[in-house]
Protein backbone atom coordinates (compact mmCIF):
# COMPACT_ATOMS: atom_id res chain seq x y z
CA UNK A 1 0.00 0.00 0.00
CA UNK A 2 1.33 3.38 -0.93
CA UNK A 3 0.23 6.93 -0.21
CA UNK A 4 1.68 8.19 -3.50
CA UNK A 5 -0.77 9.72 -5.95
CA UNK A 6 -2.08 6.93 -8.17
CA UNK A 7 -2.37 7.21 -11.95
CA UNK A 8 -6.08 6.49 -12.14
CA UNK A 9 -5.87 5.75 -15.86
CA UNK A 10 -4.31 2.41 -15.00
CA UNK A 11 -4.86 1.94 -11.28
CA UNK A 12 -7.41 2.66 -8.58
CA UNK A 13 -7.02 4.37 -5.19
CA UNK A 14 -5.93 1.95 -2.49
CA UNK A 15 -9.11 2.29 -0.44
CA UNK A 16 -11.25 0.85 -3.25
CA UNK A 17 -11.46 -2.77 -4.36
CA UNK A 18 -11.26 -2.01 -8.07
CA UNK A 19 -11.55 0.85 -10.53
CA UNK A 20 -15.20 -0.17 -11.10
CA UNK A 21 -15.82 0.16 -7.37
CA UNK A 22 -14.12 3.57 -7.33
CA UNK A 23 -16.07 4.78 -10.36
CA UNK A 24 -19.45 3.59 -9.03
CA UNK A 25 -18.83 5.20 -5.62
CA UNK A 26 -17.92 8.54 -7.18
CA UNK A 27 -20.93 8.41 -9.47
CA UNK A 28 -23.26 7.62 -6.58
CA UNK A 29 -21.99 10.75 -4.82
CA UNK A 30 -22.90 12.82 -7.87
CA UNK A 31 -26.38 11.25 -7.95
CA UNK A 32 -26.89 12.20 -4.28
CA UNK A 33 -25.93 15.78 -5.18
CA UNK A 34 -28.38 15.65 -8.11
CA UNK A 35 -31.16 14.60 -5.70
CA UNK A 36 -30.50 17.74 -3.61
CA UNK A 37 -30.61 19.84 -6.80
CA UNK A 38 -33.97 18.35 -7.76
CA UNK A 39 -35.33 19.07 -4.27
CA UNK A 40 -34.04 22.67 -4.27
CA UNK A 41 -35.72 23.46 -7.57
CA UNK A 42 -38.71 21.34 -6.54
CA UNK A 43 -39.43 23.75 -3.68
CA UNK A 44 -39.39 26.65 -6.16
CA UNK A 45 -41.71 24.80 -8.54
CA UNK A 46 -44.05 24.19 -5.60
CA UNK A 47 -44.08 27.96 -4.96
CA UNK A 48 -44.73 28.58 -8.66
CA UNK A 49 -47.80 26.30 -8.67
CA UNK A 50 -49.14 27.66 -5.37
CA UNK A 51 -49.11 31.26 -6.57
CA UNK A 52 -50.32 30.21 -10.01
CA UNK A 53 -53.36 28.66 -8.35
CA UNK A 54 -53.97 31.73 -6.20
CA UNK A 55 -53.23 34.52 -8.71
CA UNK A 56 -53.98 32.89 -12.04
CA UNK A 57 -54.69 36.20 -13.89
CA UNK A 58 -51.26 37.59 -13.02
CA UNK A 59 -49.63 34.40 -14.25
CA UNK A 60 -51.42 34.71 -17.58
CA UNK A 61 -50.38 38.38 -17.89
CA UNK A 62 -46.78 37.64 -16.89
CA UNK A 63 -46.43 34.66 -19.21
CA UNK A 64 -47.65 36.73 -22.15
CA UNK A 65 -44.96 39.36 -21.43
CA UNK A 66 -42.17 36.82 -21.92
CA UNK A 67 -40.81 36.14 -25.39
CA UNK A 68 -41.59 32.46 -25.99
CA UNK A 69 -39.54 32.42 -29.22
CA UNK A 70 -36.37 33.28 -27.29
CA UNK A 71 -37.29 30.63 -24.72
CA UNK A 72 -37.79 28.06 -27.49
CA UNK A 73 -34.41 28.88 -29.06
CA UNK A 74 -32.78 28.50 -25.64
CA UNK A 75 -34.50 25.14 -25.17
CA UNK A 76 -33.05 23.86 -28.45
CA UNK A 77 -29.59 25.25 -27.56
CA UNK A 78 -29.68 23.50 -24.19
CA UNK A 79 -30.96 20.19 -25.62
CA UNK A 80 -28.18 20.28 -28.22
CA UNK A 81 -25.58 20.95 -25.50
CA UNK A 82 -26.93 17.95 -23.57
CA UNK A 83 -26.54 15.84 -26.71
CA UNK A 84 -22.90 16.92 -27.22
CA UNK A 85 -22.19 16.35 -23.51
CA UNK A 86 -23.60 12.81 -23.76
CA UNK A 87 -21.34 12.24 -26.79
CA UNK A 88 -18.34 13.66 -24.88
CA UNK A 89 -18.93 11.10 -22.10
CA UNK A 90 -19.19 8.40 -24.76
CA UNK A 91 -15.90 9.36 -26.42
CA UNK A 92 -14.13 9.45 -23.04
CA UNK A 93 -15.49 5.97 -22.29
CA UNK A 94 -13.93 4.83 -25.56
CA UNK A 95 -10.63 6.44 -24.56
CA UNK A 96 -10.70 9.28 -27.14
CA UNK A 97 -9.68 12.28 -25.01
CA UNK A 98 -9.15 14.54 -28.04
CA UNK A 99 -12.59 13.93 -29.56
CA UNK A 100 -14.20 14.37 -26.15
CA UNK A 101 -12.34 17.68 -25.75
CA UNK A 102 -13.88 19.02 -28.97
CA UNK A 103 -17.36 17.98 -27.83
CA UNK A 104 -16.91 19.65 -24.44
CA UNK A 105 -15.85 22.84 -26.27
CA UNK A 106 -19.08 22.70 -28.34
CA UNK A 107 -21.09 22.18 -25.13
CA UNK A 108 -19.42 25.21 -23.56
CA UNK A 109 -20.16 27.37 -26.62
CA UNK A 110 -23.84 26.35 -26.30
CA UNK A 111 -23.76 27.29 -22.61
CA UNK A 112 -22.43 30.75 -23.48
CA UNK A 113 -25.05 31.11 -26.24
CA UNK A 114 -27.76 30.29 -23.69
CA UNK A 115 -26.48 33.01 -21.35
CA UNK A 116 -26.23 35.59 -24.16
CA UNK A 117 -29.88 34.98 -25.15
CA UNK A 118 -30.86 35.11 -21.48
CA UNK A 119 -29.00 38.43 -21.17
CA UNK A 120 -31.05 39.93 -24.00
CA UNK A 121 -34.26 38.67 -22.38
CA UNK A 122 -33.32 40.04 -18.95
CA UNK A 123 -32.20 43.43 -20.28
CA UNK A 124 -35.47 43.72 -22.24
CA UNK A 125 -37.49 43.03 -19.09
CA UNK A 126 -35.42 45.46 -17.01
CA UNK A 127 -35.67 48.11 -19.75
CA UNK A 128 -39.47 47.85 -19.65
CA UNK A 129 -39.46 48.30 -15.88
CA UNK A 130 -40.43 44.69 -15.16
CA UNK A 131 -37.58 43.88 -12.78
CA UNK A 132 -39.28 43.46 -9.39
CA UNK A 133 -37.44 46.33 -7.70
CA UNK A 134 -38.69 49.79 -6.65
CA UNK A 135 -38.95 50.71 -10.34
CA UNK A 136 -41.69 48.14 -10.92
CA UNK A 137 -44.21 50.09 -8.83
CA UNK A 138 -44.41 52.47 -11.81
CA UNK A 139 -45.27 49.66 -14.22
CA UNK A 140 -48.84 49.76 -15.46
CA UNK A 141 -49.81 46.19 -14.56
CA UNK A 142 -53.26 44.90 -15.55
CA UNK A 143 -53.47 42.54 -12.59
CA UNK A 144 -52.51 43.07 -8.96
CA UNK A 145 -49.88 40.35 -8.56
CA UNK A 146 -47.76 40.70 -11.69
CA UNK A 147 -44.84 41.69 -9.47
CA UNK A 148 -45.02 38.31 -7.73
CA UNK A 149 -44.84 36.54 -11.10
CA UNK A 150 -41.74 38.53 -12.02
CA UNK A 151 -40.15 37.65 -8.64
CA UNK A 152 -40.76 33.95 -9.27
CA UNK A 153 -39.53 34.29 -12.88
CA UNK A 154 -36.28 36.05 -11.98
CA UNK A 155 -35.50 33.79 -9.01
CA UNK A 156 -36.13 30.53 -10.90
CA UNK A 157 -34.44 31.45 -14.18
CA UNK A 158 -31.72 33.31 -12.25
CA UNK A 159 -30.87 30.29 -10.12
CA UNK A 160 -30.91 28.17 -13.27
CA UNK A 161 -28.57 30.70 -14.94
CA UNK A 162 -26.15 30.46 -12.00
CA UNK A 163 -26.13 26.69 -12.55
CA UNK A 164 -25.19 27.27 -16.19
CA UNK A 165 -22.31 29.51 -15.05
CA UNK A 166 -21.07 26.85 -12.62
CA UNK A 167 -21.39 24.31 -15.44
CA UNK A 168 -19.13 26.46 -17.66
CA UNK A 169 -16.47 26.59 -14.91
CA UNK A 170 -16.67 22.78 -14.53
CA UNK A 171 -16.33 22.32 -18.29
CA UNK A 172 -13.17 24.46 -18.43
CA UNK A 173 -11.78 22.16 -15.74
CA UNK A 174 -12.72 19.15 -17.92
CA UNK A 175 -11.09 20.75 -20.98
CA UNK A 176 -7.81 21.14 -19.10
CA UNK A 177 -7.88 17.52 -17.96
CA UNK A 178 -8.95 16.17 -21.37
CA UNK A 179 -6.16 18.18 -23.01
CA UNK A 180 -3.68 16.46 -20.68
CA UNK A 181 -5.22 13.08 -21.61
CA UNK A 182 -5.93 12.31 -17.97
CA UNK A 183 -8.80 9.94 -18.74
CA UNK A 184 -8.94 6.39 -20.03
CA UNK A 185 -11.42 3.58 -20.67
CA UNK A 186 -11.10 2.67 -17.01
CA UNK A 187 -11.19 6.18 -15.56
CA UNK A 188 -13.62 8.86 -16.70
CA UNK A 189 -15.57 9.59 -13.49
CA UNK A 190 -15.07 13.37 -13.69
CA UNK A 191 -16.45 13.61 -17.24
CA UNK A 192 -19.47 11.49 -16.37
CA UNK A 193 -20.07 13.50 -13.16
CA UNK A 194 -20.04 16.86 -14.94
CA UNK A 195 -22.23 15.25 -17.62
CA UNK A 196 -24.82 14.25 -15.03
CA UNK A 197 -24.78 17.79 -13.60
CA UNK A 198 -25.23 19.29 -17.06
CA UNK A 199 -28.17 17.00 -17.85
CA UNK A 200 -29.87 18.01 -14.58
CA UNK A 201 -29.52 21.68 -15.58
CA UNK A 202 -31.18 20.74 -18.89
CA UNK A 203 -33.85 18.75 -17.07
CA UNK A 204 -34.86 21.75 -14.95
CA UNK A 205 -35.12 23.93 -18.05
CA UNK A 206 -37.41 21.33 -19.70
CA UNK A 207 -39.98 22.12 -16.96
CA UNK A 208 -39.19 25.86 -16.69
CA UNK A 209 -39.71 26.60 -20.38
CA UNK A 210 -43.38 25.60 -20.77
CA UNK A 211 -44.34 26.82 -17.29
CA UNK A 212 -42.85 30.30 -17.73
CA UNK A 213 -43.21 31.03 -21.43
CA UNK A 214 -46.06 28.95 -22.80
CA UNK A 215 -48.95 28.53 -20.39
CA UNK B 1 -13.62 -2.79 -18.91
CA UNK B 2 -16.58 -5.08 -19.36
CA UNK B 3 -18.76 -3.48 -16.69
CA UNK B 4 -19.03 -0.11 -18.43
CA UNK B 5 -21.59 -0.08 -21.21
CA UNK B 6 -21.08 2.56 -23.89
CA UNK B 7 -24.24 3.89 -25.52
CA UNK B 8 -24.10 3.85 -29.35
CA UNK B 9 -23.98 7.15 -31.25
CA UNK B 10 -27.25 6.26 -32.97
CA UNK B 11 -29.14 5.94 -29.68
CA UNK B 12 -27.84 9.35 -28.55
CA UNK B 13 -28.98 10.88 -31.84
CA UNK B 14 -32.45 9.31 -31.67
CA UNK B 15 -32.93 10.60 -28.12
CA UNK B 16 -31.80 14.10 -29.13
CA UNK B 17 -34.17 14.17 -32.13
CA UNK B 18 -37.06 12.86 -29.98
CA UNK B 19 -36.41 15.66 -27.47
CA UNK B 20 -36.49 18.27 -30.25
CA UNK B 21 -39.70 16.76 -31.65
CA UNK B 22 -41.34 16.83 -28.20
CA UNK B 23 -40.25 20.47 -27.75
CA UNK B 24 -41.93 21.41 -31.03
CA UNK B 25 -45.01 19.47 -29.92
CA UNK B 26 -45.04 21.34 -26.58
CA UNK B 27 -44.85 24.75 -28.28
CA UNK B 28 -47.47 23.82 -30.88
CA UNK B 29 -50.04 22.41 -28.44
CA UNK B 30 -49.53 25.19 -25.89
CA UNK B 31 -49.62 28.09 -28.34
CA UNK B 32 -51.99 27.02 -31.09
CA UNK B 33 -54.36 24.45 -29.57
CA UNK B 34 -56.75 25.69 -26.91
CA UNK B 35 -57.53 22.99 -24.37
CA UNK B 36 -58.20 25.25 -21.39
CA UNK B 37 -56.81 23.67 -18.23
CA UNK B 38 -55.85 20.70 -20.39
CA UNK B 39 -52.96 22.72 -21.84
CA UNK B 40 -50.91 22.77 -18.65
CA UNK B 41 -51.59 19.10 -17.97
CA UNK B 42 -50.51 18.17 -21.50
CA UNK B 43 -47.38 20.39 -21.30
CA UNK B 44 -46.37 18.80 -17.98
CA UNK B 45 -47.06 15.33 -19.37
CA UNK B 46 -44.79 15.95 -22.38
CA UNK B 47 -42.10 17.50 -20.13
CA UNK B 48 -42.21 14.38 -17.94
CA UNK B 49 -41.68 12.15 -21.00
CA UNK B 50 -38.73 14.38 -21.97
CA UNK B 51 -37.04 14.19 -18.57
CA UNK B 52 -37.61 10.42 -18.51
CA UNK B 53 -35.68 10.17 -21.80
CA UNK B 54 -32.87 12.36 -20.45
CA UNK B 55 -32.67 10.39 -17.18
CA UNK B 56 -32.83 6.96 -18.82
CA UNK B 57 -30.48 7.52 -21.77
CA UNK B 58 -28.34 10.66 -21.48
CA UNK B 59 -27.80 10.06 -17.76
CA UNK B 60 -27.47 6.28 -18.30
CA UNK B 61 -29.99 5.45 -15.59
CA UNK B 62 -31.29 2.60 -17.76
CA UNK B 63 -29.15 -0.37 -16.84
CA UNK B 64 -27.51 1.61 -14.03
CA UNK B 65 -27.09 0.69 -10.39
CA UNK B 66 -30.52 0.41 -8.69
CA UNK B 67 -29.28 2.58 -5.82
CA UNK B 68 -28.90 5.59 -8.15
CA UNK B 69 -32.46 5.07 -9.39
CA UNK B 70 -33.75 5.00 -5.81
CA UNK B 71 -31.79 8.16 -4.92
CA UNK B 72 -33.21 10.27 -7.74
CA UNK B 73 -36.71 8.78 -7.47
CA UNK B 74 -36.82 9.56 -3.74
CA UNK B 75 -36.05 13.23 -4.44
CA UNK B 76 -39.14 13.40 -6.66
CA UNK B 77 -41.18 11.71 -3.91
CA UNK B 78 -40.11 14.37 -1.40
CA UNK B 79 -41.25 17.13 -3.79
CA UNK B 80 -44.61 15.37 -4.15
CA UNK B 81 -44.87 15.29 -0.34
CA UNK B 82 -44.01 19.00 -0.04
CA UNK B 83 -46.34 20.02 -2.86
CA UNK B 84 -49.18 17.78 -1.64
CA UNK B 85 -49.15 19.18 1.89
CA UNK B 86 -48.85 22.80 0.63
CA UNK B 87 -51.72 22.49 -1.84
CA UNK B 88 -54.03 20.67 0.55
CA UNK B 89 -53.48 23.55 2.99
CA UNK B 90 -53.92 26.26 0.36
CA UNK B 91 -56.96 24.95 -1.49
CA UNK B 92 -58.92 22.90 1.08
CA UNK B 93 -58.54 24.99 4.21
Amino acid sequence: MSTDKVDRRVDHSFHFESSIHEHESGKQGVWLFMATEVMMFGALFTAYFMYRGKYFESWVEGGALLDWKMGAINTVVLLFSSFTMALAVRETQLGNNKKALKLVVVTTICAFAFLVIKYFEYSGKIHHGLFPSEAMWNYDAQTSNLRLFMVVYFIMTGLHGIHILIGIVLMFWLMKRLKNEEFSKDYYTAVEGVGLYWHIVDLIWIYLFPLMYLI
Amino acid sequence: MSDHHVMPFKTNLIIFLSLIFLTVLTVYTAKFVDLGTGNIILAMFIATIKISLVLAYFMHLKGDDNMNKVIIFSSFCFIALLAGICYSDLFFR
